[in-house]
């Protein structure tokens, strides 16, 4: 039991950590959407598997949010954004997309290398889940700092938030409350750049960053 | 109540009264309301501090409030060293609110003094009572910030805005030296209480950075040279009384926390570290009375004074270091005494000028001595008082100044039986400063009280002046009063500063009511003693004689005829003799190497008749060659970071990553 335990949850970690490398090279918006649906629904599969493990049943709770609010709401939400903002045209990355599947290896590599290191002498499973988490954190921060589009950098930054979830339930004992904090404060962030994106659009006719630093005279 | 709770409780009603003055302080009646209560309450505290000085003196009483870092509380306690400076704080605020009340009616923007003068005193007093790193830091904190709305009282006249910004900018500095200081000594297992400090053994490197730290944090408050900058900008900027607290009894709290730290909690110390303190306050006692000496207006004048005063006292300091680290006990206890004493006395005598200059000030309109003169006749007591405050503050007996500084040179004495070489050979000549700048007073004083007071008014202002008003009489001589009574029983100050000195050096200093006829024998009665009263009736017996002589065989012989003018055919009050010309044989001999003081004489060409310009730059080297270099580097690396400002958002994000990138590659990289 301990050994398929250990190896469902590495394999549903592994997952989150792979469906951020196809995050990472999707130039669509809809695809990328689905894709961060997709790694939601996994996030909430790892999840209910640690609650499941660790006997936690608040744990489902979280599994539950992550569920609904980002496997459904979010992208839902944003997809009709993206439709009422008419930008269906591709994803423009800032680096190439090869320069920037290289980086993400690397950067998986340092979290392995790391958190393999730092966590000698913890469980092996919370060893695995924190590794694999600390991957998703650097891919979702790679992913905003390679976009140059907004929605996209949203995209990241929820994704970035996904690892934290699962770094959060990899560790036994976290209380309910963080969990649902972290939850809606995602939810609050999603509103709040949500709205910013239609003023941006209002003022400048289009969701590219780019455009807010050509209006504060600055040159990209 | 134990002391500590009634000294706390003081405090409290200082800030109440603080909130009191900020609801009224646009009423007519704010002014009395305020000075009164600070008045009464910094007589009480300084009663309370007292009697705890004086009856039990080796007693602690401590108290713990439930604020503060939440598994520490805030620590206050009431010894012997607290004691003595409560008392000096108290006198001092209780002196400064007598005279605020008369002085007080003349200001122009009562409500920017008002709520802050009380909350200044409650500051004071919180720093002395603080018995943990963190109440102290606060306090320390609060304190200067106050005092720095003080100083900006008067925000829209010329400088007083550039005075604030360098205060703030020192105080700062003066906090995060404090800051470092507290966490190297609470070491690795953060033990911020004073207690747990002091129980703790120091490792002589740490100890070192500490007393290097406290240079810099409490010397910037007092003044040591080269932090004493921001001194003479804030100090007159402020309102008189202000001025009086900042420079008398300020500079002090700083002295509190410099023995607070280096003699009770550190411990054991090197003998170079006390060669360090004593050369700093040679060189702050010399730099401090040259710029004096040049300084033409009056309050700036006094505020460079203090910087010579605070330079004494740290060679004091140091002396009582090094005798203590020395093992010789009664001489270290000598320096200590004559160092705590001109705390007293500094802190008596500066009050006393600093209101002084503030009568003046009130009665004319002006702080430039080169437009005062002939007030001895408009103004007799304040001029009878300003006189005592002069010849106190120039050492002269049978005052008190006299008497502490005798201390000092008396320790001084005694550095022959040093063991170490190097202080053998550096005491003698740190005493040559001191004797260098104990002439220097006298000249400096002598210029101020001659030009400001004697002579003929140098403009209308000073023609026109009146007698102030009762109140900041009575302070003035209240103030003066003290000044002889110290001058004349020293034993009684000196026996009340044993306890102190029992407790931070180790020894103490024979019992000087013992003595017989009032004189005071610090070592033995072979070596040196002093009578202040043998002095000072002899001084009044002799002087009535010799004006009684004067009176009875001369005056009938007066011949009336016109005064001697110096040549000049027309005699004006401009050809009198000025302050500058007083101080021009001073300026050209030191002030030239020391000040970089330069005057070049512009003559018209012949046959133009107008007049020929004598001009004189004073520089303050430490200001162009250390301060300028360090605001010029900040401000062209500053300009430099500029565009950090000005990035895109995604560069931001890469600066972030970039950063928590390198971070966790030397996490894994770190062996």
């Amino acid at each position: 039991m301990n050994g398929l335990s250990f190896d469902v949850a590495h394999l549903l970690a592994g997952g989150l950590v792979l469906i951020s490398f196809m995050m990472l090279y999707q130039d669509r918006l809809y695809s990328l959407l689905n894709i961060f649906a997709m790694q939601a629904v996994v996030l909430a599969l790892a999840v209910a598997w640690q609650a499941f493990v660790q006997d936690a049943p608040h744990l489902y709770v979280t599994a539950l949010i992550a569920l609904v609010l980002k496997a459904i709401i979010i992208p839902v939400a944003l997809h009709r954004t993206i439709e009422r903002l008419g930008i269906h045209r591709e994803v423009e990355t800032v680096v190439g997309i090869g320069l920037t599947m290289l980086a993400g290896i690397g950067l998986v590599a340092l979290s392995l290398l790391l958190m393999l290191r730092v966590t000698i002498g913890v469980d092996a499973l919370a060893r695995e889940d924190l590794s694999f988490a600390l991957c998703v954190v650097l891919l979702g921060l790679l992913m905003m700092v390679t976009r140059r589009n907004a929605v996209s950098q949203i995209v990241g930054f929820m994704s970035l938030e996904n690892g934290l979830v699962l770094a959060a339930t990899g560790a036994k004992g976290m209380p309910l409350v963080v969990e649902i904090s972290v939850a809606f404060s995602v939810l609050v962030a999603f509103i709040v750049i949500g709205v910013f994106l239609f003023r941006i659009r209002e003022r400048f006719d289009t969701v590219d960053v780019g455009a807010l630093h050509r209006s504060r005279g600055d040159s990209e | 109540m134990s002391g500590a709770a009634i000294e706390m409780s003081a405090v409290l009603a200082l800030l109440g009264v603080a909130v009191l003055a900020l609801v009224l302080s646009r009423r007519e009646q704010a002014t009395a309301i305020v000075y009164g209560a600070t008045l009464v309450i910094s007589v009480i505290a300084l009663g309370n501090a007292a009697m705890r000085l004086i009856g039990d003196p080796a007693g602690v009483s401590d108290l713990v409030l439930p604020f503060g870092l939440p598994w520490l509380g805030a620590h206050f306690h009431l010894d012997a060293l607290a004691g003595f400076f409560l008392v000096v704080i108290n006198l001092g605020g209780a002196i400064a609110s007598l005279y605020a009340l008369g002085y007080g009616r003349h200001e122009s923007a009562p409500h920017r003094v008002l709520p802050f003068f009380p909350a200044f005193l409650a500051g004071m007093n919180m720093v002395v009572m603080a018995a943990d790193a963190f109440s102290f830091l606060f306090s320390w904190e609060f304190m200067s910030l106050v005092s720095w709305a003080l100083v900006m009282s008067h925000h829209r006249e010329a400088d007083n805005a550039r005075a604030g910004y360098v205060y703030l900018v020192m105080a700062s500095l003066g906090t995060l030296a404090l800051l470092l200081a507290f966490g190297l000594l609470a070491g690795p297992q953060g033990a911020y209480g004073f207690a747990a400090i002091k129980a703790g053994t120091h490792d002589p490197a740490i100890s070192a950075l500490v007393l290097a730290l406290m240079l810099l944090g409490a010397g910037s408050k007092a003044g040591l040279v080269p932090l004493h900058v921001w001194l003479p900008l804030a100090h007159p900027a402020a309102p008189s009384h202000v001025s009086a607290l900042m420079s008398g009894v300020m500079t002090k709290v700083a002295v509190y926390a410099f023995i607070r730290v280096v003699f009770d909690l550190i411990g054991q110390t090197s003998w170079w570290m006390s060669a360090v303190i004593l050369l700093l306050g040679g060189i702050t006692a010399v730099l401090g009375i040259l710029q004096a000496m040049l300084e033409k207006d009056l309050k700036r004048l006094l505020a460079y004074s203090t910087i010579e005063n605070i330079g004494i006292i740290f060679v004091g300091l140091g002396l009582a270091l090094a005798f203590r680290g020395s093992g010789m006990g009664v001489a270290a206890a000598l320096a200590f005494t004559g160092a705590l004493f001109h705390v007293v006395n500094h802190s008596l005598f500066k009050s006393l000028l600093f209101m002084g200059a503030g009568a003046v000030l009130t009665a004319t309109g002006e702080r430039d001595m080169e437009k005062l003169g002939g007030l001895i006749h408009r103004m007799p007591q304040t001029s009878l008082a300003f006189l005592a405050g002069c010849l106190a503050i120039s050492a002269l007996p049978p005052l008190n100044g006299f008497v502490s500084e005798w201390l000092a040179f008396q320790a001084v004495l005694q550095s022959p039986q040093l063991p170490d070489w190097g202080l053998k050979i550096l005491v003698p000549a740190i005493g040559g400063l001191m004797a260098l700048t104990a002439a220097l007073v006298a000249a400096t004083f002598v210029k101020t009280l001659g030009i400001a007071f004697l002579g003929r008014p140098r403009s209308e202002a000073a023609e026109r002046a009146k007698e102030v008003d009762m109140f900041s009489l009575t302070a003035l001589f209240l103030l003066a009063g003290l000044c002889l009574i110290g001058g004349i029983l020293p034993g009684l100050v000196i026996d009340a500063l044993q306890p102190l000195s029992q407790a931070l050096v180790g020894s103490r200093l024979p019992l000087q009511s013992a003595e017989p006829w009032l004189s005071i024998a610090p070592i033995a009665e072979t070596r040196s003693s002093y009578d202040g009263m043998l002095v000072f009736v002899f001084i009044a017996v002799s002087a009535a004689a010799a004006a009684y002589l004067i009176h009875r065989l001369a005056s009938r012989a007066v011949r009336r005829g016109p005064a001697w003018g110096c040549g000049f055919p027309e005699y004006s009050p401009v050809a009198q003799y000025s302050g500058a010309s007083f101080a021009q044989p001073i300026r050209r001999i030191f002030a030239t190497l020391v000040l970089g003081a330069s005057e070049t004489v512009t003559m018209p060409p012949p046959g133009d008749t107008a007049p020929a310009r004598l001009t004189v730059v004073v520089v303050d080297p430490i200001w162009t060659k250390l301060y300028l270099p360090v605001t010029g580097a900040i401000g062209w690396t500053a300009e430099r970071l500029n565009r950090l400002q000005f990035l895109t958002i995604r560069q931001y994000l890469s600066l972030v990553f970039g950063a928590l990138i390198t971070l966790l590659l030397v996490l894994a990289l770190w062996p």
